[in-house]
């Protein structure tokens, strides 16, 4: 899946993917943390957003 | 390809009196040259209508799905690629079927033929050393098959039948020393703003008519998620992000399981190559699960079992 949306032209550090349990707390605040740094650095996404219709 | 057509006549003719099946799939002329259309032969005069040429590159197997009656069908290399697909899907069973193999050698791309035509093309003839004769309204000329060939033909690695009851000749010289995936690895090698707007270009003239997907022997849902409304999974509109998204999920409906037949991009009213982005998760699924679609009834597809060392470097 990451693979393909990458070939699509989104970017790498967009898309994650974990495994977390339910018990590893530690983990899920790191993970988090870790992603919403890369997405920050990347910016808004302002290339896959559907634009709204225009209506006259 | 004469000899093929009535060898492929005469077993028809045969199955149907031996009553081995019901009914016949294959192909016959269409009312334009260059367009062989699909026939269901069920009696022995509708039998000589069978042809076979190089511009058979309709997939067959799409009129396989959820069938009941015995059938034979005409199947080329990637045809009984996807036979075996629908085998492996329980979308037909083996017993019903008796498949007539045909060894490939390519299919004529239409779009090639009529680029480098002027004039209506009224004749199309080709001889067994590969010369294909156009003969137009503006005059006649030659080419050479290998120059009009199918793209996905001409990276094709399974021309011979994986699955057949009875050959119409004996089985072609496949291609040993061939870079099926050139274009993706190029694709891959760009940046993230190269591939977007490649891909920007590339389905910029889709206009959703769905063909690819009806084309498709894969695409078998009752309902397709693009026709869903309830819930409504995607945009029905021209907007380049909801044509995106449709080819993205096509693609990914596809995944392990498409013998890159060229059925898509051939059925595209507006020539879009929307193979390679079925051609990429076919290279990851070599790459990754050494899987390649389609090749024998007795494998379960990739991403239908699990395996301890499954890849799982994505993951975090």
């Amino acid at each position: 899946m990451k693979n393909l949306l990458e070939l699509m032209g989104v970017e790498p550090d967009r898309i994650h993917f974990s495994w977390i349990s339910s018990a590893e707390s530690t983990k899920f605040v790191q993970v988090v943390n870790e992603i919403a740094e890369k997405v920050k650095a990347l910016g808004p996404n302002r290339h896959f957003v559907k634009q709204e219709a225009k209506v006259a | 390809m004469i000899t093929y057509s009535n060898k492929i006549k005469e077993i028809a003719k045969r199955l149907l009196k031996e009553c081995r099946a019901e009914m016949v799939i294959g192909f016959r002329k269409g009312s334009i040259p260059m367009m062989n259309e699909p026939c269901f032969v069920r009696t022995d005069e509708q039998a000589d209508d069978l042809v076979w040429d190089s511009h058979c590159g309709i997939n067959l197997a799409n009129y396989l799905t959820s069938r009941d009656e015995k059938i034979a069908i005409v199947a080329k290399g990637c045809d009984s690629r996807n036979i075996v697909n629908h085998i492996v899907e329980n979308k037909i069973n083996r017993e019903q079927l008796y498949i007539i193999g045909v060894p490939c050698q390519g299919m004529v791309d239409k779009r090639k033929i009529l680029a480098q035509t002027e004039g209506e093309v009224l004749q199309i003839t080709e001889t067994e050393n590969g010369q294909i004769t156009v003969k137009s309204a503006n005059g006649e000329k030659t080419f050479s098959k290998s120059d009009v060939i199918q793209q996905n033909c001409s990276v094709c690695i399974q021309p011979n039948p994986v699955l057949y009851d009875e050959m119409v000749a004996d089985p072609v010289q496949g291609q040993t020393d061939i870079d099926q995936f050139a274009d993706v690895r190029a694709l891959e090698a760009m940046s993230t703003e190269e591939k977007r707007a490649y891909f920007d270009e590339l389905l910029a003239p889709c206009i959703r008519c769905y063909a690819c997907r009806n084309a498709c022997p894969l695409c078998y849902c009752p309902t397709c998620f693009v026709d869903e409304s309830k819930p409504q999974w995607l945009g029905k509109s021209q907007d380049i992000m909801d044509i995106k998204t449709f080819h993205f999920l096509r693609a990914y409906h596809c995944a392990g399981r498409c013998t890159d037949c060229g059925a898509c991009e051939r059925a595209c009213p507006v020539g879009i190559n929307m193979r390679i982005l079925t051609k990429k998760l076919n290279k990851d699924c070599l790459d990754l699960y050494d899987w390649q679609a389609g090749m024998s009834i007795d494998k379960r597809p990739a991403l239908d079992v699990y395996q301890t060392n499954d890849p799982e470097k994505f993951i975090k």
